[in-house]
């Protein structure tokens, strides 16, 4: 049985993993045949099936952290997520899904300092083993239709 | 096709070095910063004797659909009226100016400006006035008022393979003429005959004057370069081969490549497939998942990538699988607004849906092959402040701008500034 205060703390562990900059563990939030798409609302109502980012598969997390890493080229920033609480719904057969609010900020090299995205991930939670839950799924679904220049860190 | 006959043009003071009348290969900053020049963009370029996307036709399919776009920085509608025809008019109220439509899309019966409802129907047309008699006998309209002497600015349509295009202009040619015959077969070759459907639809906010990234567009010598993605996880192929084509004009250009299936039977025959890799020494990085580049050869071709642009400021899209159109819009000198619409089309097989979907990983504002095109931009933006006075050279690949089978050469980006240069009378 999932719990509210678990759930609280895998997204507390997420933030801080992306935060601190340790995006190769950052796939490890997601159970193996996962899926993990950013969209935006408006994209969201009409049912627009594309991603920013669109993956069904961890491999596919973790290529984006290679790529990242190893292959494309962007200023150096980091993010600041501040989470918003939960909100769980009733648990199905598939596992326990939530939403929750997010604000993230985004710091240039320069120190520059915007309000980057804010939005709410819509989450599917599973039990893996005895472990915290780990993701089935996350929808982040970006208020605003406008990115600032790229896309690169996860959110 | 540009008006050669165009007055000196308006800018506020005299450009900080002149730009060389008797080459393509240079362009001095000045034109990426200048509040001037940005204005008279907005009427010369965007206003003047072009074709500007508005939409697609797939997003207004019924009577009364309208999608909001803009101009050269005037607000448009395109409507779907009840005789199936697809109109374009200034989105202004002519009473006093408030933008009519609210929305950026929707259906409408008729349009109702929501100051004092004076009304329009699907072609522009000012059909109702609030109190036009007055009330009880008092106020109202003069007698002489005639709603026909006051209607909104209607823009010429075009509708190419299902792409929307507007014009300001009473003397832009046809946009077949516009387009030339290689660049409407290189549009009609991904959307001919199809019927696309929106997959999705983002906006990207870049840090840098429009022309960077319509360069960039055209810019077929940094695309190995800039971009790592495919050498890093050794996906480029040396049995690839590709061109460049641009039209007379210079401004319009497609850039591919293709499979070179000779190449490629030679390479097998020879049975060094594995050695068809570019880079294939050890300590090299692998897809874990390289379903994403599992694309599947949709248009019998062997073509993979095909970037197509039509001047000003459009761009058609096919990398593998992954099909999306760009509207560039200025916003002001260090700002534009990139409007992605990724595609599908309505009989895709499920299979070929996800693997577009999948595909969308390599383009956009977190593309794999296009995340740096969002950031170079402003790079050059801030790197030429303070050299108004300084050039950017253009020697790659000769001085002309010529269509050409190697991607090693910046014709095409000489070839917009060709088409610019004419437009603009600069
Ligand atoms: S401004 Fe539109 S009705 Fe007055
Ligand atoms: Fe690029």
């Amino acid at each position: 049985m999932i719990g509210l205060p678990d759930i609280m703390a895998a997204q507390a562990r997420y933030a801080r993993c992306i935060d601190d900059g340790r995006l190769e563990d950052w796939p490890g939030f997601f159970l193996p045949d996962c899926v993990y798409r950013i969209t935006t609302a408006e994209n969201h109502r009409l049912g627009f099936a594309a991603g920013l980012i669109w993956a069904d598969s961890l491999g596919m997390l973790q290529d984006r952290v290679a790529a990242l890493r190893e292959a494309n080229i962007y200023e150096r920033h980091a993010y600041r997520h501040v989470l918003g609480l939960p909100l769980l719904e009733e648990a199905g057969a598939d596992g326990t899904r939530s939403e929750t609010p997010f604000l993230v900020a985004r710091i240039m090299r320069d120190g520059a300092t915007d309000l980057f995205a804010t939005g709410r991930y819509l989450d599917l939670w599973r039990a893996d083993g005895d472990g915290p839950p780990k993701l089935a799924e996350r929808i982040v679904v970006c208020d605003s239709s406008r990115v600032d220049t790229l896309l690169a860190l996860p959110l | 096709m540009p008006d050669h006959s165009l007055p000196a043009p308006a800018l506020a003071a005299p450009p900080e070095v002149p730009w060389p009348a008797d080459t393509l290969t240079r362009v001095p900053y000045w034109v990426f910063q200048r509040a001037d020049v940005a204005a008279l963009e907005q009427t010369r370029v965007f206003r003047g004797d072009t074709w500007n996307y508005l939409c697609l036709e797939a997003e207004i399919p019924d009577a009364g659909d309208y999608r909001a776009s803009t101009l050269g920085g005037v607000p448009i509608l395109a409507v779907r009226d009840h005789d199936g025809e697809i109109y374009a008019f200034e989105n202004r109220c002519v009473h006093r100016g408030a933008l009519i439509a609210l929305e950026d899309f929707g259906n409408a019966r008729e349009f109702t400006c929501v100051y004092h409802a004076w009304s329009y129907d699907l072609q522009g047309n000012l059909k109702g006035v609030a109190f036009k008699d007055g009330i009880n006998g008092q106020g109202g309209m003069p007698e002489c008022f005639r709603m026909s002497d006051h209607q909104p600015r209607k823009l010429r349509t075009a509708v190419v393979a299902g792409l929307v295009f507007a014009s300001a202009s009473d003397t832009v040619p046809p946009i077949e003429e516009y387009l030339g015959e290689q660049i409407l077969e290189r549009i009609e070759r991904v959307l001919g005959g199809r019927k696309p459907e929106v997959i999705g639809r983002f906006t990207q906010a870049l840090p840098n004057n429009w022309k960077l990234y319509v360069e960039n567009v055209r810019d077929s010598y940094h695309a190995s370069l800039l971009h790592l993605f495919f050498t890093t996880f050794e996906l480029n192929k040396l049995s690839q081969k590709g061109g460049l084509i641009v039209d007379e004009s210079g401004g319009n250009h497609v850039s591919y490549s293709a499979i070179d299936r000779e190449a490629e039977a030679k390479v097998a025959a020879a049975n060094e497939y594995a050695a068809q890799n570019i880079r294939s020494e050890s300590g090299s990085y692998r897809l874990k998942d390289p379903s994403v580049l599992a694309g599947m050869d949709e248009f019998g071709d062997g073509v993979t990538l095909q970037i197509l642009s039509v001047f000003p400021g459009f761009v058609l899209q096919q990398i593998q699988n992954s099909l999306a159109v760009r509207q560039v819009v200025p916003r002001g000198t260090d700002r534009t607004d990139l409007h992605w619409t990724y595609l599908g089309f309505k009989d895709d097989t499920p299979e070929l849906r996800r693997m577009r979907l999948k595909q969308c990983n390599l383009v956009g504002p977190a593309g794999y092959v296009s995340m740096e095109d969002g950031c170079v931009g402003g790079f050059v933006q801030r790197g030429v402040v303070g050299a108004s006075d300084r050039m950017a050279v253009l020697e790659m690949g000769g001085s002309d701008a010529e269509s050409t089978r190697t991607r090693a050469t910046e014709a095409s980006v000489r070839g917009f500034w060709k088409a610019y240069r004419a437009h603009m009378g600069l």
